[in-house]
């Protein structure tokens, strides 16, 4: 479904692109910082949800500070052709965060990309293993980048400061 | 510490929250706690660091905005000072170190669609290492929610 995006999607992306207020009524506080009524705000919330612009409203955890201390990217190399197929298989298995399609570059064999997390490293290394055998990939190339330092995770924002 | 409250908020609250006129008393009411409590909570999970935040997650290319994932061989030496120039980038949403000989990972979501590659060149300009650019061509959903 496509939904045309006018000003005022904009004014309240902007609004609320760092987060909900913590007040009893947080969509009327947003109405009230851009102008609009809390009807409004919540018919625009739920229109922008229906087409996909917001893919879901709640909590975004980080997950090292939950325990989770070590992730990797985990990358394979399979068939372009059985990408569709491995994906899902990938994206239905419990300790994946992520499962992305991206295209091959120079000595980056990679085309399927995605993010485990665990407790520890051995705890990740045990997955992927685990994740290998259910999608059929025992044999597929692929290559486990552990994260050894974030430097920055924030939600991108997406509406310059004048708007919010 | 979290307590096995703050569990059932972050495990439940990670799936959605309410459109409605007093969303937090709702979700309260679900959890078994007050519309305060929750409030509170919340306000600590985010104060802590255990939340990112706790908002809209958003599809930027569904609104006009672009994505990309980009990486880069940095020499051990340059690490820092390329991390520097790269983290000072407004459009660079996170960046990770890996270990890898593609060695930094990054994160880089604009308004302008156009804006990504323009990033992108003038990262590879300041750093003078080559910057691979690897969007998504597919995404495949993600039905389970972390459990904590």
């Amino acid at each position: 479904m496509e939904l045309n995006i006018e000003d005022n999607d904009y004014r309240l992306i902007g609004a609320i692109q760092r987060g909900l207020p913590l007040v009893p009524r947080p969509y009327a506080e947003i109405g009230t910082r851009i102008g609009m009524s809390e009807n409004e705000v919540m018919g625009r919330l739920e229109g922008l949800m229906a087409c996909g612009v917001i893919k879901r409203l709640g909590i975004i955890v980080r997950h090292h500070e939950l325990g989770y201390r070590a992730n990797a990217m985990v990358v394979w190399d399979v068939p372009d052709h059985e990408a569709d197929a491995i994906g899902p298989c990938m994206a239905g298995f419990e300790h994946v965060t992520l499962c992305y399609r991206r295209p091959r570059r120079p000595r980056w064999p990679y085309n399927l990309f995605c993010m485990i997390h665990g407790r520890d490293r051995n705890e990740v290394l045990a997955h992927v293993d685990a994740l290998a055998r259910r999608c059929g990939l025992e044999w597929s190339s692929r290559d486990v980048l552990f994260s050894r330092r974030r430097f920055k995770q924030r939600g991108a924002l997406y509406v310059e400061a004048a708007s919010s | 510490m979290m307590d096995d409250l703050d569990r059932a908020i972050v495990n439940a609250l990670q799936d959605g929250f309410p459109i409605c006129d007093q969303p937090y008393a709702e979700a309260a009411a679900m959890l078994g706690t007050t519309e305060m409590e929750l409030i509170q909570r919340l306000s600590r999970l985010l104060g802590d660091g255990v939340l990112t935040r706790f908002g809209p997650l958003y599809n930027a290319e569904r609104f006009g905005g672009a994505v990309t994932l980009a990486a880069m061989k940095v020499p051990a030496k340059e690490f820092e000072s390329v991390a520097a120039v790269v983290n000072a980038f407004p459009e660079v949403a996170h960046n990770y170190a890996r270990d890898h000989a593609f060695n930094m990972w990054f994160v880089v979501a604009t308004e302008r669609p156009e804006r990504v590659q323009e990033v992108l060149r003038e990262i590879g300009q300041e750093t003078g290492c080559c910057v691979y650019d690897m969007p998504k061509i597919d995404e495949y959903f993600i039905g389970l929610r972390l459990k904590v």
